[in-house]
């Protein structure tokens, strides 16, 4: 590596470097800026697709801030819950925007996540060597379904309730133990005051906990092994004379100055929604979580928000309650296994086979139209329709060790594409 | 006495001692995961509750609340009585024998007595809360209706003893609860023998 080392990264000389001087002394803050953001070379070649690792970053911020703020108002328990949020959304000073950021944000958190794991497939980014780096952003998306499920009874509304009410009987399905686990997630025969809070526990200091160090991990993992790119190529592989990849260029200011771009466009969408579309047609707020948790009443029909639907919609496809359950957690969890079940020798699907093509594109629009069909009423035709999308999801894994081996590969060049502009 | 470090002791002193703390950790999380169980409170709010049918109409449904879930009575009339043998070819588990009641129960009326018909009013599929349609050809559920349970929800439909038909979503019959006559006139739901 270069020599010289000493210059710090910003300030050079005078009082600041003597300051930079003193804290480098006893905390490396230069050597972790170089190494990370200064000094981290990444493809040259990221393109649209790589912006939303940056922005799912920049939502979690914005929810734990404005969550952070929420808790000073939100009273967990059944009697008080649904009363303080409609006072935080009418009485406390911009507690609406707040409030509002908030859901919204939950909403955005899953569509920038979906679009980061898509990236991935397109790319093959969880192949060799970077299984540990897909495993910990599995492992966030995991965390981030149960802080979702956990937040969504915090309104008390009856959505909240009946929702819950639904998922927690999942866990029914579990022979033997399935009735002494639902008593013992909910601390109660029925979803409670107790349940309440201790949902409320895990959703502001357990689970916020765990997905920030997971996201630490994930980024460490990430800088271990370098990005992926939209070729595939290991741009490690290419050194010039000074030891950096040809094709790489420094995070900073490259990439920050791109995933600014992307911070302005995100948050003009953002505000969008929450000034002109907070409930977003009730895809975001459910309509029915306007009025106060019943538990004697249900819904006249229910339907979790929109990002868990698909797995939803798998899990009232199969006509039996343990084996619907089952598949459900099999179409979340398999995503884990994909380092292992895909046997291409190429990465991007530049340079991918028809057959990984045609498998990947049949996946996604089973995957949106398999969360279309979770929030509609299961009438016969989308039962089928349902069952008919479930088998291309699955498909999409279970068959993956066969058509990604046989599939006719492109040679795969040894530079990113890359064209000046 | 020799100066090298003994690596076959070093090797059991740290095998014993993070046995050792395995072994309290899994002590020391113990009380934390039973913190997760029903309170006392809890429990004995899930206590039985008393109800009394002396003035239960026949062919009336009331709507008792045991540990937060819906409990339906129902007072069948003879004529309710007389139609459960005509369903049973449509019916998914007319002997009742995946369903969930108390050992009393499996039978064709699921009742200690069957003109009283005792079920928790949550329906097998996701739990939502089914509605009592007793008029056989109600139009709001199907024109060859036989009277019975219907849900809203997902249509799962349900015969006057609570026991599902064929070919809809739920999976078993709405369940029977425990319970027990105090008298004539008053049932105790939540307790089946005389040790609750």
């Amino acid at each position: 590596m270069m020599a010289s080392t000493s210059q710090p990264a910003s300030g050079g000389g005078g009082r600041l470097g003597a300051l930079t001087a003193w804290i480098d002394e006893r905390f490396p803050m230069t050597a972790l800026w170089k190494s990370q953001v200064a000094e981290y070379y990444a493809p040259k070649n990221m393109n649209f697709w790589y912006y939303f690792g940056s922005l799912a970053l920049l939502v979690l911020v914005i929810q734990i801030v404005t969550g952070i703020f929420l808790t000073m108002n939100y009273k967990p328990s059944a009697a008080d819950a649904f009363g303080s949020v409609e006072y935080i959304m009418r009485d406390v000073e911009w507690g609406w925007l707040i409030r509002y950021m908030h859901s919204t944000g939950a909403s955005a958190f899953f569509i920038v996540v979906y679009l980061h794991m898509f990236r991935a497939l397109l790319y093959g980014s969880y192949q060799k060597p970077r299984e540990l780096l897909w495993i910990f952003g599995m492992l966030i998306y995991f965390a981030l379904m149960a802080e979702a499920f956990f937040g969504y009874l915090l309104p008390w509304g009856n959505m909240s309730y009946w929702g819950a009410q639904v998922i927690v009987s999942l866990f029914g399905a579990i022979p033997v133990v399935g009735d002494s686990l639902m008593e013992w997630i909910r601390g109660d025969f029925f979803i409670s005051d107790i349940t309440l809070n201790r949902f409320f526990a895990l959703h502001v200091i357990a689970l916020p906990l765990v997905l920030v160090f997971l996201v630490i991990a994930h980024l460490m993992a990430l800088h271990e092994v370098g990005s992926n790119n939209p070729d595939g190529v290991e741009i490690k592989k290419v050194k010039g004379p000074d030891g950096i990849p040809l094709d790489g260029v420094a995070f900073h200011p490259y990439y920050t100055v791109k995933d600014l771009i992307g911070v302005g466009v995100f948050l003009i969408l953002f505000s969008l929604v929450i000034f002109f579309a907070p409930t977003m047609g009730g895809y975001f707020l459910e309509h029915a979580n306007f009025e106060p948790a019943n538990p004697l009443q249900t819904p006249p029909h229910i339907a979790p928000v929109w990002y868990f639907t698909p797995f939803y919609a798998i899990l009232r496809a199969v006509p039996s309650k343990s084996m619907g359950a089952a598949l459900m957690g099999l179409a979340v969890l398999l995503f884990v296994f994909l380092p292992w079940l895909d046997r291409g020798k190429v990465k991007s699907i530049r340079y991918r086979g028809p057959l990984f093509k045609f498998f990947l594109f049949s996946f996604a629009l089973a995957f949106v139209v398999l969360g279309w069909l979770g929030l509609q009423p299961p009438t016969p035709l989308f039962t089928n329709l349902a069952r008919l999308f479930t088998v291309v999801y699955f498909a999409f894994f279970l068959l993956m060790p066969w058509y990604s081996s046989v599939d006719k590969t492109k040679p795969v060049p040894t530079r990113v594409t890359y064209h000046a502009h | 006495m020799t100066e090298e470090v003994d690596t076959g002791r070093r090797h059991f002193l740290t095998v014993a001692t993070v046995a050792t703390g395995a072994v309290g950790a899994a002590f020391v999380a113990y009380p934390f995961l039973a913190s997760w169980k029903p309170s006392a409170r809890a429990k004995a709010m899930g206590a039985p509750v008393e109800v009394d049918i002396g003035k239960l109409e026949p062919g009336a449904l009331v709507k008792v609340e045991w540990r937060g879930k819906a409990i339906f009575i129902v007072h069948r009339t003879p004529d309710m009585l007389a139609q459960l043998g005509g369903v049973e070819p449509k019916l998914r588990d007319p002997e009742s024998a995946e369903s969930d009641q108390p050992e009393f129960a499996r039978n064709q009326a699921r009742a200690l007595k069957p003109e009283y018909l005792v079920l928790v009013g949550v329906c097998t599929h996701l739990g939502c809360a089914p509605l009592d349609k007793f008029t056989p050809g109600d139009v709001t559920v199907a024109a060859d209706w036989p009277g019975g349970f219907f849900c809203p929800c997902h249509g799962s439909a349900f015969d006057l003893s609570g026991r599902v038909f064929k070919d809809v979503p739920a999976p078993t019959n709405l369940p029977v609860p425990p319970y027990r006559y105090l008298s004539d006139t008053r049932i105790l739901i939540g307790a089946e023998a005389e040790n609750a």
